[in-house]
């Protein structure tokens, strides 16, 4: 048992202690954790929670367009239709949040399958342009048919998630936690039972490449496609049972942009980065309200300011100057260490 | 009625087409998918509001005014902000719908979210197939389609013309022979908002000034240039009337149409694409092409 424990102590300590961009997440996730023990604010927590809610919507975008290279601009569609899906399931078949937030995520993914069978035959550009119409498309589904959906008001008076707020707040960190792990360790170059990570990253450089080395890429963009759909939709079915409406406003453009502001300001192809991003830029823009005026403008501005002097992305960046991979081992280290910590192999050139 | 949907869609077609030929004119010559396009649209027309009804300029400068002023701003913006990131595709997306929304939002601090007019170019109206039509929307239309000529014309069989084409078709050889390929990408910039000036500008008399006002456009133009092909004038022509015309057509016919306009005209869009994924005009090997 103490064996065990020592085990576990010196995995933690090599594979998250000793790699600074993880340390620091842990201790971010840590300190999250610990959030409702020093504040119980509701409206502290409702920034919180919302911010969790979009990480995992951020993060599936960066699943479908950073990895495969997908681009998606109409990645709202998976979050309406798992939202409006949730909602209308509890509202007139009573079913509790525990079922229609999975059977919302489930829809999504067949959304998401929708909007993949162009995508097999569009690349670039103009699969972006297509996938930005099928938002609006559904928008007007939606207004066609006020009586069931709601038309602009939306569908209201769903079962909230719990009565207590701390409550709601462990829930939509956990599995934003949950989620960003799923998705990461999917991702994951290095990993060696999963390989989804190398494949997706093949079909993103060279689709036709990736096909000649044996990859049936057409399966693998289905599956970014429905996981992708999977986590916009949960985020989306939580989103709707946390404010008890699901409404057109989460089908507007500037909705699907917003992920794609956060993965672009984190740090694209990462998972983290547009988690990162929405902790900064989400709390941000709600602390922004005390200049409502001025609130969208700043925001605007503060974008293009970092994306001209950080193209790549904040977390990309920063990571870059706080790690550093060895050359010899790939294993990551501090940026501060001369050599190597597995294989002591120097880690920058020039030095003996 | 039918009368009616033929003169609506024509003069929505021509803003359209006109519109999406600066988009795919800036994005076939520098690769820049700029979706501010329609903010300059908006700035003009704006701008049209300002010169002609808040000063009291005559309608000719304000109209020159209003274009010359809107086509520096882009390029500044162009200069300033898109050029720096230009290989970083992605980056220029969220960079060029970022300052759309810095533009959206300096006209929401500067005039409100009120819905405003810009008062008419010239009065006075005609009868077309037993349709009153207003002169304004007459010479609308006009000006857009001698600015589509204009620019067929300038493209085809001008100097200039011809090395625009030849970055389009190829940067690398384009500046091997001598092509000043930075200063063409600017020239082509300040054509493409040019352009969405002159359009904004002329429907500012005939439209509702809002600061949103560029979102549906945006779309839109998004959809014309897909459907009609990437790069392709003929494929913009003819795809903005086919839009242009679902748009009308819905609006007249079915029941609370201006709710759903935009979304039927998407869904043929993204019927056509599922027939053929490289636009009505485009070419199918678009990476081996350019």
């Amino acid at each position: 048992m103490r064996d065990y424990a020592w085990q576990l102590y010196k995995s933690f300590q090599g594979e998250i202690l000793a790699i600074p961009g993880r340390a620091i997440a842990f201790f971010f996730l840590l300190f999250l954790f610990f959030v409702p023990l020093v504040t119980e604010n509701p409206y502290i927590l409702r920034i919180l929670i919302f911010t969790n809610i979009y990480a995992i919507y951020a993060a599936s975008w960066d699943f479908l367009s950073g990895f495969t290279g997908q681009m998606n601009f109409g990645h709202a569609v998976f979050f309406g239709v798992a939202a409006y899906a949730a909602a209308l399931l509890n509202l007139n078949l009573g079913l509790p949040p525990w079922a229609t937030i999975p059977i919302g995520a489930l829809v999504a993914v067949l959304a998401g399958l929708i909007v993949g069978i162009p995508a097999l035959r569009l690349r670039g550009p103009y699969l972006a342009l297509v996938t930005l119409a099928f938002p609006i498309i559904l928008t007007g589904i939606v207004f066609a048919f006020p009586d069931f959906t709601g038309g602009e008001l939306g569908v209201s008076g769903i079962v909230p998630l719990s009565d207590s707020r701390v409550f709601v707040y462990y829930l939509s960190l956990v599995i934003m936690i949950a989620s960003a792990l799923i998705l990461w360790k999917l991702t994951d170059v290095k990993s060696m039972f999963v390989r989804t990570g190398v494949i997706l990253h093949a079909v993103r450089e060279d689709e036709i490449t990736a096909r000649a080395s044996g990859i049936n890429t057409t399966k693998y963009k289905l599956l970014a496609f429905s996981i992708s759909g999977f986590f916009a939709g949960v985020a989306g079915g939580l989103c709707a049972h946390f404010l008890r409406i699901a409404g057109p406003s989460n089908l507007t453009i500037l909705f699907s942009f917003q992920p794609i502001i956060w993965t672009i300001f984190g740090g694209i192809t990462t998972i983290y980065g547009p988690i990162t991003g929405v902790y900064i830029l989400f709390p941000l823009m709600e602390f922004l309200r005390i200049v409502p005026e001025l609130r969208m403008l700043i925001f605007a501005l503060i974008v293009v300011f970092v994306l001209l002097f950080m193209p790549e992305g904040l977390t990309t960046r920063f990571r870059d100057k706080i790690e550093v991979e060895c050359p010899r081992c790939k294993l990551t280290n501090v940026a501060t260490r001369q050599y190597c910590r597995a294989c002591n192999a120097p880690l920058r050139l020039g030095q003996r | 009625m039918a009368a009616n949907i033929l003169i609506n869609g024509a003069i929505i077609g021509a803003i359209y087409a006109l519109l999406a030929l600066g988009f795919s004119l800036i994005f076939g010559v520098a690769k820049i998918m700029n979706l501010a396009h329609t903010a300059f649209y908006m700035l003009a027309a704006y701008f049209i509001f300002i010169f002609a009804y808040q000063l009291g300029l005559s309608t000719i400068s304000s109209v020159a005014l209003s274009i010359v002023t809107t086509t520096l701003i882009g390029v500044g913006t162009y200069k300033l902000f898109v050029e720096r990131v230009r290989e970083h595709e992605t980056t220029v997306l969220m960079i060029t719908i970022a300052l759309a929304l810095v533009f959206q939002e300096c006209m929401l601090l500067a005039f409100g979210g009120h819905f405003r007019g810009a008062p008419s170019f010239i009065s006075g109206y005609v009868e077309l197939l037993g349709v009153r039509v207003s002169d304004q929307h007459l010479l609308t239309f006009g000006v857009v389609l001698a600015c589509l000529l204009g620019i067929w014309v300038l493209l085809s069989k001008s100097k200039l013309g011809l090395t625009i084409r030849s970055v389009a078709q190829d940067r690398e050889i384009a500046n091997l022979v001598g092509i000043n390929v930075g200063r063409i990408c600017l020239i082509t910039m300040a054509m493409a908002v040019a352009l969405a000036a002159i359009s904004g500008a002329m429907v500012a008399p005939i439209f509702v000034l809002e600061p949103h006002m560029w979102m549906h456009p945006l779309i839109m133009v998004l959809a014309v240039v897909v459907l009609g092909g990437l790069g392709s004038l003929k494929g913009s022509f003819a795809g903005a009337f086919i839009l242009g015309y679902t748009e009308t057509f819905v609006v007249f016919l079915v029941p609370m149409g201006s709710f759903i306009k935009g979304a039927v005209a998407l869904a043929v869009m993204v019927a056509v694409l599922l027939i053929r994924p490289e636009g009505l005009f485009g070419v199918a090997f678009e990476e081996e092409r350019l």
